[in-house]
């Protein structure tokens, strides 16, 4: 074939697409009018939408008393900020010494500021911040927040509430029932059927009973179990009992973790020489537990929602401070009540939703790791 | 594993430590090791706890049953006064537990189904909508829903006098949800007799078209005919049988509804919370379970020539259910368990009228207790022995 009667085949050029398939037309034919009935539950979906949006915006916004007294409250059925502008303070710190609270503030910074470069996965030093997060901020935390010692006034837990409550039960709650779940976990998987069997019965047990009667158990029976003259704080009472219950919890996620890791683990420690702590403490715990991360997250976004129920044992946790406020003679006002379980929910929301999402962020990441 | 230049090979000392190195003598020594501690704590707390009893004059033993409970309960499905006993008032409590678990799984269920297929629809807005719905209600803990629902909603209802009216003869106001009462005539027995006899002839029915479709391949629409026959026979049974259900309309009389039924706020609000909250749960195992089943086997459907509705039926759905029954049976129990949140509002259910009242006005704490506990562990272990059950009977038999 010689090169110059060579002729190249030229395609006709493509036709555009119909206008009515591309572009934002063609999206919304597709996405919101395929078929009559979409059309109808289109329709449907943006009424509802832009009711419930505007009853809600006018509520919060629009029609809201932003400034002013209680007295400005009682007409209308808006929301009534200046309610929780006058006990904001309380909603954080309880009825924590007004001199005091910046103890609350430096706890609550430092741990921020020790948490954020645990969670940026590219920052180095993860092992420095995890020995300073887990082992030196809780002793720091404890001695600023209870104090009686290096000059600081002791505040006693019976005056902690608001957010310091319900953040510090669902912290220690989680972390002080990591190392139980673990054990309970390689308790639950053992092959010693004595160990076998007390960690079957001790997990199905707390997961079997709802947390309520749990923290009844905890403020009316454990006093009866100690000796006489041991008392316990009713804070810590209550965080005995959270940190068993959610400890089953954890030990259930933590199992999920160990039955992923492949037996060809196990009998290459084994073929190691390696016993059966080193095993589980150098090779199948570190993968495991990185496994369960997320497990663990979502473990303590319903431990934080669940310990609003600490409530009914007499502590005063967010949710606690807010239906105490109600009964302040002084803001009686019937569009309190809902201001101030708006405002709670907003602020339960915001923590577990970003709790959730950066959950699924470190579940992406950690597939990522295991796809071959 | 022994190695042959051990130190200690052949010595005395390594003779009485050879035990040690025997694995099966460890796991003994192990075991007797843990079970010594656990009986010795155990002891220890029941030490402490009869010590503690006897400096405080508390008295001990379940005989407290008996005696007069001496409390009103503002709910009840069986007959109660305050000259009942304890054992009344738990049986008053356990049945109010179940009443609002069923009504809250039943709302829950369709809420949640629905919910969960939204979220899979093709629509942008319905699907956009299911999402902003779960993300909203399971990030927000319940007992602030049912805080919301019964002072923010139902305490600001108003007065009976100007109660809404939804539906006819349907009231609602702050005392609660008012409906009509049924109340059952004697020719009711034919209407069940009907229902009885159509669930019946409908089985027989099925038993036929599976034996008639196997022998001949011919189909037969059982199921229309079947829902056919449940609905229209006992109809027609109640209507030959002279409507034999009256209902006793609410009336208003003075500033208070005196006749029809009435649920009280704390139940609608508990109900409500329970279900909105569970719903949210419940619609992403739904959306979970469809998505398990692989794109695969729809295709395989449509070239075998099921229409659309048949691969849903016989294709998707049972294998969706498989995945989603155990986690849906699990939310039934949570939300069984969360029903113990009425403490907080009032509602008398198990909790709040056993370890609220009862253990306040006995101070039995251990008793009262243990028994709730009892309860629902109880419950629990029925759903556990229900789920191993599902699961050896529906498992995924893998080659």
């Amino acid at each position: 074939m010689d090169t110059q009667s060579q002729q190249t085949w030229q395609p006709i050029p493509e036709k555009p697409p119909p206008s009515l398939s591309i572009g934002p037309v063609g999206w919304a034919r597709k996405n919101l009018f395929s078929s009559p009935l979409d059309v109808v539950l289109t329709l449907l979906g943006l009424y509802m939408t832009y009711v419930v949006a505007t009853a809600i915006l006018d509520w919060a916004v629009f029609g809201a008393v932003w400034t002013g007294t209680a007295d400005d409250c009682r007409e209308g059925s808006q929301a009534c900020w200046p309610f929780i502008q006058a006990k904001w303070g309380q909603l954080i710190y309880g009825r924590y010494p007004l001199e005091e609270r910046w103890r609350v503030d430096a706890t609550m910074i430092i741990g921020v500021l020790a948490m954020i470069p645990m969670l940026i996965p590219a920052v180095p030093f993860k092992k420095w911040n995890a020995i300073f997060l887990f082992v030196i901020y809780p002793v720091l935390a404890f001695f600023l927040l209870l104090g009686g010692s290096f000059a600081l006034p002791l505040v006693e837990t019976p005056l902690w509430g608001g957010l310091l409550v319900t953040l510090v039960t669902s912290i220690v709650g989680i972390v002080g029932s990591l190392p139980l779940g673990i054990l309970l976990a390689l308790g639950r998987r053992s092959n010693m059927p004595v160990v076998r069997m007390l960690s079957i019965g001790f997990i199905e047990f707390w997961r079997g009973v709802p947390l309520i009667t749990v923290l009844f158990m905890a403020s009316v029976m454990l006093p009866l179990f100690l000796p006489e003259g041991v008392t316990l704080d009713k804070l810590l009472r209550c965080l005995i009992g959270i940190a068993l219950f959610s400890a089953a919890y954890l030990a259930e996620v933590v199992r999920g973790g160990l039955q992923a890791i492949p037996r060809g683990q196990y009998e290459a420690a084994n073929a190691l020489g390696l016993g059966y702590w080193r095993t589980m403490g150098l090779i199948i715990l570190p993968q495991a537990l990185r496994l369960v991360i997320p497990g663990i997250v979502n473990s303590f976004i319903a431990l934080l929602k669940d310990t609003t129920l600490v409530l009914i044992v007499g502590l005063f946790d967010l949710l606690g401070i807010i239906q105490l406020s109600f009964t302040d003679p002084n803001w009686s006002t019937p569009n309190t009540a809902n201001t101030g379980y708006f405002t709670a929910a907003v602020m339960f929301w915001c923590l577990c939703f970003s709790i959730s999402r950066y959950s699924q962020f470190m579940e992406r990441r950690l597939q990522t790791g295991h796809k071959r | 594993m022994a190695l042959p230049t051990s130190p200690a090979e052949g010595s005395g000392a390594g003779r009485l430590l050879s035990w040690w190195r025997n694995p099966q003598m460890r796991g003994v020594f192990f075991q007797l090791l843990t079970l010594v501690i656990v009986v010795w704590v155990g002891w220890a707390v029941a030490d402490n706890t009869i010590q503690n009893l006897n400096r405080l004059n508390i008295t001990s033993g379940y005989g407290f049953l008996e005696d007069t409970a001496g409390f009103s309960i503002n709910f009840s499905l069986v007959d109660y006064s305050e000259e009942s006993s304890y054992a009344r008032a738990l049986l008053v409590g356990f049945l109010n537990t179940v009443l609002c678990a069923l009504l809250g799984i039943a709302i829950a269920t369709i809420l949640g189904f629905v919910i969960g297929i939204a979220r899979l629809s093709n629509n942008w807005i319905i699907a956009r909508l299911a999402t902003v719905y779960i993300e909203i209600v399971r990030n927000i803990p319940l007992l602030l829903q049912i805080f919301f629902w019964y002072i923010g909603v139902l305490r600001a209802l108003p007065n009976p006098r100007q109660s809404f009216e939804p539906l006819p003869n349907i009231f609602l106001n702050s005392r609660g949800l008012i409906v009509p009462t049924p109340v059952l005539q004697p020719g009711i027995g034919f209407v069940f007799a009907a229902f009885v006899l159509a669930c019946a002839g409908s089985f027989f029915l099925w038993r036929w078209a599976r034996f008639r479709q196997q022998q001949t391949g011919q189909q037969f629409p059982v199921f229309w005919s079947s829902v056919g026959m449940i609905v229209l026979l006992p109809l027609l049974a109640f209507f030959l049988s002279g409507s034999p259900i009256s209902l006793v309309l609410p009336e208003l009389t003075g500033f208070n509804f005196a006749t029809g039924s009435t649920l009280v706020p704390e139940l609608v609000a508990l109900v409500l919370a329970l279900s909105i909250y569970t719903a949210s749960f419940i619609a992403e195992i739904v959306r979970s379970g469809i998505q398990a089943v692989s794109w695969g086997q729809t295709e395989a459907a449509s070239s075998l020539g099921l229409h659309r509705g048949q691969t849903l039926r016989l294709v998707i759905i049972p294998q969706a259910m498989r995945v989603i029954i155990p986690p849906l049976t699990n939310q039934y129990l949570n939300l069984t368990k969360n029903s113990s949140l009425a403490a907080a509002i009032a509602y008398p259910e198990l909790v709040s009228v056993f370890a609220g009242i009862v253990l306040n006005q006995t101070g039995q704490a251990v008793e009262v207790l243990s028994i709730v506990i009892a309860i629902y562990l109880s419950l629990s272990v029925v759903t556990s022995i229900f789920m191993n059950w599902y699961n050896a009977r529906f498992a995924l038999v893998e080659r």
